[in-house]
Protein backbone atom coordinates (compact mmCIF):
# COMPACT_ATOMS: atom_id res chain seq x y z
CA UNK A 1 0.00 0.00 0.00
CA UNK A 2 0.92 3.57 -0.94
CA UNK A 3 0.90 6.32 1.82
CA UNK A 4 1.47 10.01 1.02
CA UNK A 5 -0.04 13.83 0.74
CA UNK A 6 -1.99 15.71 -1.53
CA UNK A 7 -1.97 19.52 -2.12
CA UNK A 8 -4.60 21.49 -3.43
CA UNK A 9 -2.19 24.63 -3.38
CA UNK A 10 -4.17 27.07 -1.70
CA UNK A 11 -2.34 30.26 -0.51
CA UNK A 12 -4.93 31.26 2.26
CA UNK A 13 -3.95 33.71 4.79
CA UNK A 14 -2.55 31.55 8.70
CA UNK A 15 -6.32 32.93 10.83
CA UNK A 16 -3.66 32.96 14.16
CA UNK A 17 -1.40 35.74 12.42
CA UNK A 18 -3.21 37.19 10.02
CA UNK A 19 -0.69 37.07 6.89
CA UNK A 20 -0.77 35.41 3.74
CA UNK A 21 2.17 34.03 2.03
CA UNK A 22 3.46 35.55 -1.41
CA UNK A 23 3.21 33.24 -4.51
CA UNK A 24 6.77 32.54 -4.56
CA UNK A 25 6.98 31.91 -0.61
CA UNK A 26 4.04 28.79 -1.33
CA UNK A 27 5.33 27.46 -4.36
CA UNK A 28 8.88 26.80 -2.93
CA UNK A 29 6.70 25.56 0.12
CA UNK A 30 5.47 22.76 -1.84
CA UNK A 31 8.78 21.91 -3.27
CA UNK A 32 9.95 21.67 0.25
CA UNK A 33 6.82 19.90 1.31
CA UNK A 34 7.55 17.09 -1.59
CA UNK A 35 11.30 16.55 -0.71
CA UNK A 36 10.21 16.21 3.44
CA UNK A 37 7.87 13.80 2.26
CA UNK A 38 9.95 11.13 0.58
CA UNK A 39 12.69 12.41 3.45
CA UNK A 40 9.84 11.13 6.13
CA UNK A 41 9.53 7.90 3.79
CA UNK A 42 6.16 8.74 2.28
CA UNK A 43 5.72 7.37 -1.34
CA UNK A 44 3.36 9.73 -3.12
CA UNK A 45 3.54 13.68 -3.63
CA UNK A 46 0.23 14.59 -5.25
CA UNK A 47 -0.51 18.24 -6.67
CA UNK A 48 -4.04 19.66 -7.65
CA UNK A 49 -4.56 22.08 -10.71
CA UNK A 50 -6.32 25.12 -10.81
CA UNK A 51 -6.42 28.32 -12.62
CA UNK A 52 -7.89 30.90 -10.87
CA UNK A 53 -6.88 32.44 -7.08
CA UNK A 54 -6.27 31.26 -4.78
CA UNK A 55 -4.60 28.44 -5.85
CA UNK A 56 -1.08 28.72 -7.53
CA UNK A 57 -0.85 25.69 -9.39
CA UNK A 58 -2.33 26.22 -13.03
CA UNK A 59 1.21 24.29 -14.07
CA UNK A 60 1.59 21.09 -12.64
CA UNK A 61 4.09 19.14 -14.89
CA UNK A 62 6.38 21.94 -14.01
CA UNK A 63 5.85 21.35 -10.84
CA UNK A 64 6.18 18.11 -10.64
CA UNK A 65 8.97 17.70 -13.04
CA UNK A 66 11.09 20.12 -10.97
CA UNK A 67 10.28 17.81 -8.07
CA UNK A 68 11.14 14.55 -10.09
CA UNK A 69 14.41 16.09 -10.45
CA UNK A 70 15.26 16.58 -6.51
CA UNK A 71 13.94 13.44 -5.17
CA UNK A 72 15.04 9.55 -6.03
CA UNK A 73 11.94 7.48 -5.19
CA UNK A 74 8.70 9.66 -4.49
CA UNK A 75 5.76 8.77 -6.83
CA UNK A 76 4.19 11.84 -8.81
CA UNK A 77 0.39 12.36 -9.03
CA UNK A 78 -2.15 15.12 -9.10
CA UNK A 79 -5.17 15.77 -7.46
CA UNK A 80 -6.68 16.26 -10.07
CA UNK A 81 -5.77 16.70 -13.61
CA UNK A 82 -8.55 18.20 -15.22
CA UNK A 83 -10.21 16.43 -18.07
CA UNK A 84 -12.66 18.35 -18.91
CA UNK A 85 -10.71 21.41 -19.84
CA UNK A 86 -7.53 20.62 -20.81
CA UNK A 87 -6.98 19.23 -24.39
CA UNK A 88 -6.46 15.32 -24.10
CA UNK A 89 -3.28 15.90 -26.55
CA UNK A 90 -1.58 18.47 -24.50
CA UNK A 91 -2.82 15.72 -21.50
CA UNK A 92 -1.26 13.28 -23.24
CA UNK A 93 2.17 14.69 -24.22
CA UNK A 94 2.68 16.55 -21.50
CA UNK A 95 2.77 13.56 -18.90
CA UNK A 96 4.31 11.49 -21.27
CA UNK A 97 7.01 13.77 -20.75
CA UNK A 98 7.06 14.47 -17.34
CA UNK A 99 6.89 10.08 -17.12
CA UNK A 100 10.37 9.96 -18.61
CA UNK A 101 12.22 12.61 -17.07
CA UNK A 102 10.59 11.22 -13.67
CA UNK A 103 12.05 7.71 -14.46
CA UNK A 104 8.25 6.12 -14.63
CA UNK A 105 7.55 7.66 -11.18
CA UNK A 106 4.28 9.31 -12.63
CA UNK A 107 0.96 8.66 -12.66
CA UNK A 108 -2.55 11.05 -12.67
CA UNK A 109 -5.79 11.77 -11.42
CA UNK A 110 -8.48 13.18 -13.28
CA UNK A 111 -11.29 15.05 -12.32
CA UNK A 112 -13.50 17.57 -13.77
CA UNK A 113 -13.24 20.16 -11.92
CA UNK A 114 -16.77 22.37 -10.25
CA UNK A 115 -15.37 26.02 -10.68
CA UNK A 116 -17.99 26.76 -13.46
CA UNK A 117 -15.80 30.11 -14.78
CA UNK A 118 -12.71 28.23 -15.56
CA UNK A 119 -14.77 26.31 -17.91
CA UNK A 120 -15.29 28.96 -20.08
CA UNK A 121 -12.20 30.58 -19.86
CA UNK A 122 -10.89 27.16 -21.69
CA UNK A 123 -13.63 26.85 -24.40
CA UNK A 124 -15.89 25.05 -22.35
CA UNK A 125 -19.08 24.86 -20.64
CA UNK A 126 -19.54 22.89 -17.04
CA UNK A 127 -22.86 21.60 -18.20
CA UNK A 128 -21.08 19.43 -20.68
CA UNK A 129 -18.69 17.89 -17.72
CA UNK A 130 -19.34 14.52 -17.39
CA UNK A 131 -19.59 14.28 -21.89
CA UNK A 132 -16.24 16.41 -21.77
CA UNK A 133 -14.50 13.44 -19.25
CA UNK A 134 -16.04 10.49 -21.10
CA UNK A 135 -15.00 11.80 -24.54
CA UNK A 136 -11.40 13.53 -23.68
CA UNK A 137 -10.61 10.71 -21.99
CA UNK A 138 -11.53 8.02 -24.41
CA UNK A 139 -8.76 9.97 -26.85
CA UNK A 140 -6.17 10.55 -23.86
CA UNK A 141 -6.43 6.60 -24.01
CA UNK A 142 -6.05 6.01 -27.99
CA UNK A 143 -3.53 8.53 -27.57
CA UNK A 144 -0.96 6.65 -25.09
CA UNK A 145 -1.87 2.85 -26.93
CA UNK A 146 -1.93 3.79 -30.69
CA UNK A 147 1.20 5.51 -32.00
CA UNK A 148 -1.15 6.65 -35.07
CA UNK A 149 -4.68 8.40 -34.33
CA UNK A 150 -7.22 9.03 -36.62
CA UNK A 151 -9.85 10.68 -34.10
CA UNK A 152 -13.21 12.88 -34.00
CA UNK A 153 -15.63 14.32 -31.58
CA UNK A 154 -17.56 16.59 -30.55
CA UNK A 155 -15.47 18.82 -28.33
CA UNK A 156 -12.17 18.68 -30.24
CA UNK A 157 -10.90 19.66 -33.47
CA UNK A 158 -10.44 16.28 -35.58
CA UNK A 159 -7.26 14.52 -35.63
CA UNK A 160 -5.65 12.90 -38.98
CA UNK A 161 -2.29 10.58 -38.63
CA UNK A 162 -1.52 12.05 -35.16
CA UNK A 163 1.30 11.09 -33.17
CA UNK A 164 1.48 12.00 -29.44
CA UNK A 165 5.20 12.62 -28.42
CA UNK A 166 7.35 11.03 -26.73
CA UNK A 167 5.75 7.97 -26.65
CA UNK A 168 5.05 6.07 -23.01
CA UNK A 169 8.03 5.37 -21.39
CA UNK A 170 8.97 1.76 -22.07
CA UNK A 171 5.87 1.42 -23.97
CA UNK A 172 3.60 1.61 -20.88
CA UNK A 173 1.08 4.66 -19.85
CA UNK A 174 1.09 6.36 -16.88
CA UNK A 175 -1.46 4.90 -14.78
CA UNK A 176 -4.68 6.72 -14.18
CA UNK A 177 -6.73 7.04 -11.47
CA UNK A 178 -10.13 8.52 -12.03
CA UNK A 179 -11.44 10.95 -9.26
CA UNK A 180 -15.51 11.78 -8.11
CA UNK A 181 -16.69 12.42 -5.24
CA UNK A 182 -20.57 11.32 -6.55
CA UNK A 183 -20.85 10.90 -10.08
CA UNK A 184 -21.62 7.22 -10.82
CA UNK A 185 -20.97 7.83 -14.26
CA UNK A 186 -17.14 8.37 -12.88
CA UNK A 187 -17.03 5.19 -11.56
CA UNK A 188 -18.22 3.55 -14.34
CA UNK A 189 -15.40 4.86 -16.39
CA UNK A 190 -13.01 3.94 -13.92
CA UNK A 191 -14.50 0.20 -14.44
CA UNK A 192 -15.03 -0.01 -17.63
CA UNK A 193 -11.40 1.07 -18.59
CA UNK A 194 -9.99 -1.25 -15.36
CA UNK A 195 -8.47 1.93 -13.97
CA UNK A 196 -7.84 2.95 -10.88
CA UNK A 197 -10.66 5.37 -8.94
CA UNK A 198 -10.03 7.51 -5.99
CA UNK A 199 -12.57 9.05 -3.84
CA UNK A 200 -10.80 12.15 -2.37
CA UNK A 201 -12.38 11.53 1.16
CA UNK A 202 -12.58 14.98 2.95
CA UNK A 203 -15.39 17.50 3.57
CA UNK A 204 -18.08 14.84 2.86
CA UNK A 205 -19.69 11.94 5.14
CA UNK A 206 -17.99 8.85 4.37
CA UNK A 207 -21.36 7.37 2.44
CA UNK A 208 -20.34 9.21 -0.56
CA UNK A 209 -17.26 7.28 -0.76
CA UNK A 210 -18.59 4.12 0.29
CA UNK A 211 -21.21 4.54 -2.41
CA UNK A 212 -18.80 5.30 -5.39
CA UNK A 213 -16.05 2.50 -4.33
CA UNK A 214 -19.07 -0.11 -4.53
CA UNK A 215 -19.92 0.82 -7.46
CA UNK A 216 -16.56 1.01 -8.97
CA UNK A 217 -15.76 -2.03 -7.36
CA UNK A 218 -19.36 -4.04 -8.66
CA UNK A 219 -18.13 -2.59 -12.29
CA UNK A 220 -15.00 -3.87 -12.52
CA UNK A 221 -15.57 -7.07 -12.28
CA UNK A 222 -18.33 -6.62 -14.38
CA UNK A 223 -16.31 -5.53 -17.00
CA UNK A 224 -14.17 -8.68 -16.52
CA UNK A 225 -10.74 -6.46 -15.05
CA UNK A 226 -10.71 -9.27 -11.77
CA UNK A 227 -13.11 -9.40 -8.89
CA UNK A 228 -14.45 -6.61 -7.25
CA UNK A 229 -11.62 -7.21 -4.24
CA UNK A 230 -9.41 -6.45 -7.14
CA UNK A 231 -10.09 -3.18 -7.88
CA UNK A 232 -8.09 -0.48 -7.46
CA UNK A 233 -8.83 2.22 -4.96
CA UNK A 234 -7.49 5.22 -3.69
CA UNK A 235 -8.78 7.25 -0.83
CA UNK A 236 -7.71 10.69 0.70
CA UNK A 237 -8.16 12.15 4.11
CA UNK A 238 -7.44 15.26 6.07
CA UNK A 239 -5.41 14.72 9.40
CA UNK A 240 -4.06 17.28 12.05
CA UNK A 241 -2.11 15.82 14.87
CA UNK A 242 -0.06 16.30 17.82
CA UNK A 243 1.31 14.33 20.54
CA UNK A 244 -1.55 15.24 22.60
CA UNK A 245 -4.58 15.03 21.09
CA UNK A 246 -5.83 18.13 23.16
CA UNK A 247 -3.11 20.41 21.64
CA UNK A 248 -4.08 18.94 18.24
CA UNK A 249 -7.37 20.60 18.74
CA UNK A 250 -6.68 23.50 20.42
CA UNK A 251 -4.15 24.29 17.59
CA UNK A 252 -5.70 23.25 14.74
CA UNK A 253 -8.82 25.04 15.84
CA UNK A 254 -8.71 28.68 14.34
CA UNK A 255 -7.52 26.73 11.06
CA UNK A 256 -10.81 24.92 11.20
CA UNK A 257 -13.14 27.80 11.81
CA UNK A 258 -11.70 29.97 9.19
CA UNK A 259 -11.05 27.69 6.53
CA UNK A 260 -12.26 28.30 2.72
CA UNK A 261 -14.09 25.24 2.26
CA UNK A 262 -16.38 24.76 5.31
CA UNK A 263 -15.03 27.92 7.95
CA UNK A 264 -17.83 29.58 9.60
CA UNK A 265 -20.26 26.68 9.81
CA UNK A 266 -19.87 23.28 11.81
CA UNK A 267 -18.27 22.77 14.66
CA UNK A 268 -14.54 20.97 14.24
CA UNK A 269 -16.23 18.66 16.53
CA UNK A 270 -19.61 18.26 14.02
CA UNK A 271 -17.31 18.31 11.18
CA UNK A 272 -14.98 15.41 12.78
CA UNK A 273 -17.95 13.18 13.28
CA UNK A 274 -19.32 13.73 10.20
CA UNK A 275 -16.67 13.47 7.64
CA UNK A 276 -13.65 11.48 7.78
CA UNK A 277 -11.40 14.59 9.35
CA UNK A 278 -9.34 13.34 12.42
CA UNK A 279 -7.84 16.08 14.78
CA UNK A 280 -5.80 14.70 17.24
CA UNK A 281 -3.10 12.34 18.33
CA UNK A 282 -1.14 9.95 16.38
CA UNK A 283 -2.78 7.19 17.74
CA UNK A 284 -6.24 8.72 16.61
CA UNK A 285 -5.30 9.05 13.14
CA UNK A 286 -3.87 5.22 12.91
CA UNK A 287 -7.39 4.35 14.10
CA UNK A 288 -9.89 6.28 11.80
CA UNK A 289 -7.73 5.33 9.14
CA UNK A 290 -7.42 1.25 9.86
CA UNK A 291 -11.19 2.07 9.89
CA UNK A 292 -11.80 3.38 6.61
CA UNK A 293 -11.08 -0.13 5.36
CA UNK A 294 -14.32 -1.75 7.14
CA UNK A 295 -16.04 0.90 4.43
CA UNK A 296 -14.15 0.70 0.93
CA UNK A 297 -12.10 -2.96 1.50
CA UNK A 298 -9.00 -3.48 1.10
CA UNK A 299 -7.24 -0.92 -0.89
CA UNK A 300 -4.13 0.75 -2.56
CA UNK A 301 -3.54 4.42 -1.98
CA UNK A 302 -3.95 6.25 1.36
CA UNK A 303 -3.11 10.06 0.96
CA UNK A 304 -3.19 13.27 3.29
CA UNK A 305 -4.56 16.80 2.68
CA UNK A 306 -1.82 18.43 5.23
CA UNK A 307 -0.86 21.53 3.61
CA UNK A 308 -4.23 24.08 3.51
CA UNK A 309 -6.38 26.48 5.07
CA UNK A 310 -3.12 28.67 5.86
CA UNK A 311 -1.06 26.48 8.13
CA UNK A 312 2.06 27.54 8.08
CA UNK A 313 5.21 25.40 6.36
CA UNK A 314 6.67 24.88 9.65
CA UNK A 315 3.63 22.84 10.88
CA UNK A 316 3.18 21.26 8.15
CA UNK A 317 6.45 19.77 8.64
CA UNK A 318 5.81 18.67 11.56
CA UNK A 319 2.91 16.91 10.73
CA UNK A 320 5.22 15.05 7.75
CA UNK A 321 7.77 13.56 10.88
CA UNK A 322 4.70 12.60 12.60
CA UNK A 323 2.79 10.94 9.10
CA UNK A 324 6.56 9.20 8.64
CA UNK A 325 8.08 8.54 12.27
CA UNK A 326 4.36 7.19 14.21
CA UNK A 327 1.57 7.25 11.75
CA UNK A 328 2.55 5.28 8.62
CA UNK A 329 5.05 2.94 9.42
CA UNK A 330 2.00 1.10 11.89
CA UNK A 331 -0.81 1.18 8.70
CA UNK A 332 2.26 -0.03 6.83
CA UNK A 333 2.32 -2.79 8.58
CA UNK A 334 -1.45 -3.27 9.52
CA UNK A 335 -2.77 -3.25 6.82
CA UNK A 336 -0.50 -5.73 4.92
CA UNK A 337 -1.39 -7.88 7.43
CA UNK A 338 -5.09 -7.64 6.36
CA UNK A 339 -4.45 -7.77 2.61
CA UNK A 340 -5.06 -11.05 1.13
CA UNK A 341 -2.67 -12.27 -1.50
CA UNK A 342 -5.24 -12.08 -4.47
CA UNK A 343 -5.73 -8.23 -3.82
CA UNK A 344 -2.99 -6.13 -5.99
CA UNK A 345 -0.22 -3.77 -4.52
CA UNK A 346 -0.89 -0.29 -5.52
CA UNK A 347 0.54 0.08 -9.86
CA UNK A 348 3.92 1.45 -10.01
CA UNK A 349 5.45 1.55 -13.69
CA UNK A 350 7.89 -1.14 -12.54
CA UNK A 351 5.21 -3.25 -12.10
CA UNK A 352 3.43 -2.65 -14.48
CA UNK A 353 6.79 -3.10 -17.11
CA UNK A 354 6.99 -6.25 -15.70
CA UNK A 355 3.47 -7.55 -15.94
CA UNK A 356 4.07 -6.24 -19.82
CA UNK A 357 6.87 -8.69 -20.30
CA UNK A 358 9.65 -6.17 -19.80
CA UNK A 359 10.37 -2.95 -21.46
CA UNK A 360 9.61 -1.76 -25.17
CA UNK A 361 11.14 0.87 -26.92
CA UNK A 362 8.05 2.94 -28.14
CA UNK A 363 9.57 5.59 -29.69
CA UNK A 364 7.83 6.60 -33.56
CA UNK A 365 10.34 7.74 -36.42
CA UNK A 366 9.76 10.13 -38.46
CA UNK A 367 9.47 8.61 -42.05
CA UNK A 368 12.28 11.12 -43.25
CA UNK A 369 13.60 14.22 -41.19
CA UNK A 370 13.58 18.15 -42.16
CA UNK A 371 17.32 18.30 -41.33
CA UNK A 372 18.75 14.98 -43.03
CA UNK A 373 16.20 13.82 -45.16
CA UNK A 374 16.59 10.57 -43.66
CA UNK A 375 14.32 8.78 -40.85
CA UNK A 376 15.94 8.33 -37.85
CA UNK A 377 15.40 4.28 -38.01
CA UNK A 378 17.98 4.40 -40.63
CA UNK A 379 20.33 6.31 -39.20
CA UNK A 380 19.91 3.91 -36.08
CA UNK A 381 20.49 1.09 -38.00
CA UNK B 1 -55.28 -1.06 3.04
CA UNK B 2 -52.21 0.30 1.31
CA UNK B 3 -49.96 2.63 3.51
CA UNK B 4 -48.51 5.96 2.27
CA UNK B 5 -46.46 8.25 3.91
CA UNK B 6 -47.23 12.13 4.13
CA UNK B 7 -43.67 14.30 5.09
CA UNK B 8 -45.07 17.70 6.71
CA UNK B 9 -42.84 20.75 7.15
CA UNK B 10 -43.13 23.46 9.20
CA UNK B 11 -41.01 26.40 9.28
CA UNK B 12 -42.37 27.93 12.44
CA UNK B 13 -40.34 29.58 15.14
CA UNK B 14 -41.77 29.77 18.13
CA UNK B 15 -43.63 26.89 20.13
CA UNK B 16 -46.18 26.16 20.07
CA UNK B 17 -46.36 27.66 16.54
CA UNK B 18 -49.61 29.01 14.70
CA UNK B 19 -47.69 27.45 11.26
CA UNK B 20 -47.35 24.08 13.10
CA UNK B 21 -51.05 24.52 14.23
CA UNK B 22 -52.15 24.81 10.56
CA UNK B 23 -49.46 22.09 9.69
CA UNK B 24 -51.07 19.57 12.08
CA UNK B 25 -54.83 20.49 11.07
CA UNK B 26 -53.42 20.24 7.01
CA UNK B 27 -51.87 16.80 8.10
CA UNK B 28 -55.13 15.74 9.68
CA UNK B 29 -57.37 16.41 6.42
CA UNK B 30 -54.89 14.88 4.61
CA UNK B 31 -54.97 11.75 6.24
CA UNK B 32 -59.05 11.75 6.81
CA UNK B 33 -59.41 11.94 3.11
CA UNK B 34 -57.30 9.25 2.33
CA UNK B 35 -58.93 7.33 4.49
CA UNK B 36 -62.51 8.03 2.59
CA UNK B 37 -60.32 6.74 -0.45
CA UNK B 38 -59.21 3.31 1.39
CA UNK B 39 -55.91 4.52 1.63
CA UNK B 40 -53.85 4.19 5.24
CA UNK B 41 -51.40 7.27 5.48
CA UNK B 42 -49.12 7.88 8.37
CA UNK B 43 -47.55 11.35 9.11
CA UNK B 44 -44.15 12.20 9.83
CA UNK B 45 -43.40 15.92 10.44
CA UNK B 46 -39.98 17.98 9.93
CA UNK B 47 -39.95 21.30 12.43
CA UNK B 48 -37.17 23.29 10.55
CA UNK B 49 -36.70 25.32 13.87
CA UNK B 50 -34.98 21.84 14.95
CA UNK B 51 -32.98 21.72 11.70
CA UNK B 52 -31.80 25.61 12.03
CA UNK B 53 -28.04 25.23 12.56
CA UNK B 54 -27.68 22.33 10.52
CA UNK B 55 -29.01 24.10 7.36
CA UNK B 56 -27.20 26.97 7.86
CA UNK B 57 -23.89 24.34 7.68
CA UNK B 58 -25.33 22.66 4.95
CA UNK B 59 -25.48 25.77 2.58
CA UNK B 60 -21.48 26.23 3.66
CA UNK B 61 -20.45 22.48 3.37
CA UNK B 62 -22.33 21.53 0.65
CA UNK B 63 -23.85 17.94 2.83
CA UNK B 64 -26.44 17.33 5.19
CA UNK B 65 -25.05 16.48 7.92
CA UNK B 66 -26.79 13.27 9.88
CA UNK B 67 -29.57 15.19 11.50
CA UNK B 68 -30.45 16.89 8.83
CA UNK B 69 -30.11 14.12 6.38
CA UNK B 70 -32.75 12.03 8.48
CA UNK B 71 -35.10 15.19 7.15
CA UNK B 72 -34.27 15.61 4.09
CA UNK B 73 -35.05 11.12 3.37
CA UNK B 74 -38.44 11.98 5.12
CA UNK B 75 -39.83 14.42 3.00
CA UNK B 76 -37.90 13.15 -0.44
CA UNK B 77 -39.10 9.54 0.50
CA UNK B 78 -42.87 10.92 1.14
CA UNK B 79 -45.63 10.00 -0.88
CA UNK B 80 -47.05 13.56 -0.19
CA UNK B 81 -45.65 16.91 1.35
CA UNK B 82 -47.53 19.01 3.36
CA UNK B 83 -45.21 22.55 3.36
CA UNK B 84 -46.63 24.95 6.12
CA UNK B 85 -44.23 28.31 6.43
CA UNK B 86 -45.14 31.83 8.27
CA UNK B 87 -45.16 34.93 5.88
CA UNK B 88 -42.19 36.74 6.33
CA UNK B 89 -41.42 40.38 4.56
CA UNK B 90 -43.54 39.56 1.97
CA UNK B 91 -42.86 35.98 0.93
CA UNK B 92 -42.24 32.42 2.56
CA UNK B 93 -39.29 32.72 5.42
CA UNK B 94 -35.23 32.17 4.80
CA UNK B 95 -35.50 29.13 6.89
CA UNK B 96 -38.25 27.40 4.71
CA UNK B 97 -36.54 28.06 1.42
CA UNK B 98 -33.14 27.24 2.61
CA UNK B 99 -34.80 23.58 3.23
CA UNK B 100 -35.59 23.52 -0.13
CA UNK B 101 -32.63 25.36 -1.09
CA UNK B 102 -30.59 21.85 0.07
CA UNK B 103 -32.43 18.62 -1.52
CA UNK B 104 -32.20 17.80 -4.67
CA UNK B 105 -32.93 19.45 -7.92
CA UNK B 106 -34.84 16.20 -8.47
CA UNK B 107 -35.57 15.09 -5.15
CA UNK B 108 -39.62 17.00 -5.79
CA UNK B 109 -40.35 15.80 -9.45
CA UNK B 110 -43.99 14.79 -9.62
CA UNK B 111 -44.44 14.86 -5.88
CA UNK B 112 -48.37 15.76 -4.47
CA UNK B 113 -47.93 18.76 -2.62
CA UNK B 114 -50.28 20.76 0.04
CA UNK B 115 -49.18 24.38 0.43
CA UNK B 116 -50.20 26.38 3.54
CA UNK B 117 -48.58 29.56 4.83
CA UNK B 118 -49.37 31.74 8.01
CA UNK B 119 -49.38 35.61 8.93
CA UNK B 120 -50.47 38.34 11.30
CA UNK B 121 -52.85 40.01 8.46
CA UNK B 122 -54.72 38.86 5.80
CA UNK B 123 -53.09 41.31 3.51
CA UNK B 124 -50.35 38.74 2.90
CA UNK B 125 -52.56 35.58 1.62
CA UNK B 126 -51.42 36.14 -2.08
CA UNK B 127 -47.65 35.48 -1.02
CA UNK B 128 -48.97 31.61 -1.52
CA UNK B 129 -49.40 32.15 -4.85
CA UNK B 130 -46.51 34.86 -5.93
CA UNK B 131 -44.00 33.49 -4.13
CA UNK B 132 -44.33 30.02 -3.06
CA UNK B 133 -46.51 28.37 -5.99
CA UNK B 134 -43.32 29.25 -8.18
CA UNK B 135 -41.10 27.51 -6.06
CA UNK B 136 -42.88 23.91 -5.74
CA UNK B 137 -43.67 24.72 -9.87
CA UNK B 138 -39.47 25.39 -10.44
CA UNK B 139 -39.52 21.99 -8.17
CA UNK B 140 -41.64 20.36 -10.69
CA UNK B 141 -43.51 19.05 -7.79
CA UNK B 142 -47.52 18.68 -8.10
CA UNK B 143 -49.11 21.50 -6.29
CA UNK B 144 -53.10 21.15 -5.08
CA UNK B 145 -55.30 23.95 -6.54
CA UNK B 146 -55.97 24.91 -2.90
CA UNK B 147 -53.14 26.70 -0.83
CA UNK B 148 -54.44 27.18 2.71
CA UNK B 149 -53.75 30.88 4.29
CA UNK B 150 -54.35 31.12 7.98
CA UNK B 151 -54.10 34.85 9.53
CA UNK B 152 -54.29 35.33 13.70
CA UNK B 153 -57.97 36.34 12.91
CA UNK B 154 -58.81 33.03 11.49
CA UNK B 155 -57.78 31.45 14.65
CA UNK B 156 -59.11 34.45 16.88
CA UNK B 157 -62.37 35.05 14.88
CA UNK B 158 -65.81 33.81 15.41
CA UNK B 159 -67.88 30.85 14.12
CA UNK B 160 -67.85 32.18 10.38
CA UNK B 161 -64.32 32.86 9.94
CA UNK B 162 -62.94 29.60 11.96
CA UNK B 163 -65.97 27.59 9.60
CA UNK B 164 -64.46 29.34 6.55
CA UNK B 165 -60.79 28.32 7.21
CA UNK B 166 -62.35 24.33 8.24
CA UNK B 167 -63.49 24.40 4.74
CA UNK B 168 -60.39 25.66 3.17
CA UNK B 169 -58.74 23.03 4.96
CA UNK B 170 -61.02 19.98 4.11
CA UNK B 171 -61.20 21.18 0.38
CA UNK B 172 -57.25 21.11 0.47
CA UNK B 173 -57.02 17.77 2.08
CA UNK B 174 -59.13 16.21 -0.46
CA UNK B 175 -57.19 17.80 -3.40
CA UNK B 176 -53.88 16.10 -1.68
CA UNK B 177 -55.48 12.70 -0.74
CA UNK B 178 -56.83 12.09 -4.73
CA UNK B 179 -53.21 13.43 -6.25
CA UNK B 180 -51.18 10.79 -3.43
CA UNK B 181 -53.75 8.16 -4.05
CA UNK B 182 -54.14 8.32 -7.89
CA UNK B 183 -50.04 8.04 -7.85
CA UNK B 184 -47.88 4.71 -7.54
CA UNK B 185 -45.75 4.40 -4.27
CA UNK B 186 -42.85 6.93 -3.58
CA UNK B 187 -39.30 5.19 -5.47
CA UNK B 188 -36.49 7.38 -6.22
CA UNK B 189 -34.67 6.24 -9.43
CA UNK B 190 -30.97 5.38 -7.96
CA UNK B 191 -28.54 5.59 -10.29
CA UNK B 192 -25.95 3.18 -7.95
CA UNK B 193 -28.06 0.80 -8.25
CA UNK B 194 -28.74 1.09 -11.96
CA UNK B 195 -25.65 2.70 -13.82
CA UNK B 196 -25.74 3.79 -16.88
CA UNK B 197 -23.39 1.85 -19.39
CA UNK B 198 -20.28 3.50 -20.41
CA UNK B 199 -21.34 2.41 -23.97
CA UNK B 200 -24.05 4.73 -23.31
CA UNK B 201 -21.67 6.98 -22.14
CA UNK B 202 -19.19 6.99 -25.12
CA UNK B 203 -21.83 7.12 -27.70
CA UNK B 204 -23.39 10.28 -26.06
CA UNK B 205 -26.45 8.51 -25.46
Amino acid sequence: MQFGVFSVSDITADPTTGRTPREAERIRAIVTIAEKAEEVGLDVFALGEHHNPPFFSSSPTTTLGYIAARTQRLQLSTATTLITTNDPVKIAEDYAMLQHLAGGRVDLMLGRGNTGPVYPWFGQDIRQGIPLAVENYALLHRLWREDVVDWQGRFRTPLQGFTSTPRPLDGVPPFVWHGSIRSPEIAEQAAYYGDGFFHNHIFWPKEHTQRMVALYRQRFEHYGHGSADQAVVGLGGQVFMRRNSQDAVREFRPYFDNAPVYGHGPSLEEFTRETPLTVGSPQQVIDRTLAFRDYVGDYQRQLFLIDHAGLPLKTVLEQLDLLGEEVVPVLRREFAALKPAHVPDAPTHAARVAARGGAQDATVYAPADDVTGRSGQEVQA
Amino acid sequence: MSTRTLAVVSAGLSAPSSTRLLADRLAQAGVAALAARGVDAAVEVVELREHARDLADNLLTGFPNTALRAAVDTVTGADGLIAVTPIFSASYSGLFKTFFDVLDKEALTGKPVLMGATAGTARHSLALEHGMRPLFAYLRAVVAPTAVFAASEDWAGGEATGAALGDRVRRAGGELADLVARRPRAAAADPFVDPTPFETLLTGR
